[in-house]
């Protein structure tokens, strides 16, 4: 799934270590994440979207929209 | 596979099984080899040695349920589904080639070997696919 986690992490100054120390995951997991390669969880979406103060759908594309605007 | 601390517990269940595998298995061999096993305990002696292969396949299961992370714990759901798929494929197709007299019989066991086989193709493809999760 896409997702701008890569570019809130980079405003911060997180590298993916420091991201996954907040999330309590394994750095695979973040890159797996950020690379579009793992879609997390509700729980750890919801996780995320608490840790950067933002709606999820801010930081996860929807599939569907996504699909919907390329038409 | 990234070292979790459910990944350390569940290798070091492992160590401890398969040293155990090892035990039993030489304690059996001998005990067979030399007629030292009265015949009401064969059964139970002969079986001595899947006992910790079992607990491999519970300590497995164990460590599911115990990994936290979720990503991590998909890499290994993967290659158990590698592994499963793998064996009993080849359990499939060696069967029927067995029923045709195409090839020899095999003991049943191999079936295992074949799982913990599938187990390492399966880390290779999480590797290969994702880049993680390399046996």
């Amino acid at each position: 799934m896409e997702n701008r986690l890569r570019l809130l992490r980079a405003e911060r100054n997180w590298s993916q270590q420091d991201l996954a120390e907040r999330l309590e995951v394994s750095r695979q997991s973040v890159n797996a994440i950020e690379t579009g390669k793992y879609d997390p969880s509700l729980p750890l979406a919801f996780r995320v979207a608490e840790l950067f103060d933002l709606p999820i759908e801010e930081i996860f594309v929807s599939p569907s929209r996504r699909s919907s605007k390329a038409i | 596979m990234l070292r979790t601390s459910a990944w350390i517990r569940y290798n070091w269940r492992v160590v401890w099984l398969t040293l155990l595998y090892a035990g039993f298995l030489i304690s059996a061999v001998y005990g067979f080899k030399h007629h030292l096993v009265p015949q009401p305990l064969m059964y139970p002696v002969a079986i001595l040695p899947a006992l910790p292969i079992i607990g491999i396949f519970v300590a497995i299961g164990k460590y599911l349920v115990e990994e936290e992370d979720e990503y991590v714990r998909m890499l290994m759901v993967r290659q158990v589904l590698w592994a499963s798929g793998f064996a009993l494929s080849l359990a499939t197709v060696w069967g029927f080639l067995d029923s045709f007299d195409l090839v020899g019989h095999a003991d049943g066991y191999y079936i295992v070997i074949a799982w913990f086989f599938g187990l390492g193709i399966g880390g290779l493809v999480n590797k290969f696919t994702l880049g993680d999760g390399g046996c």
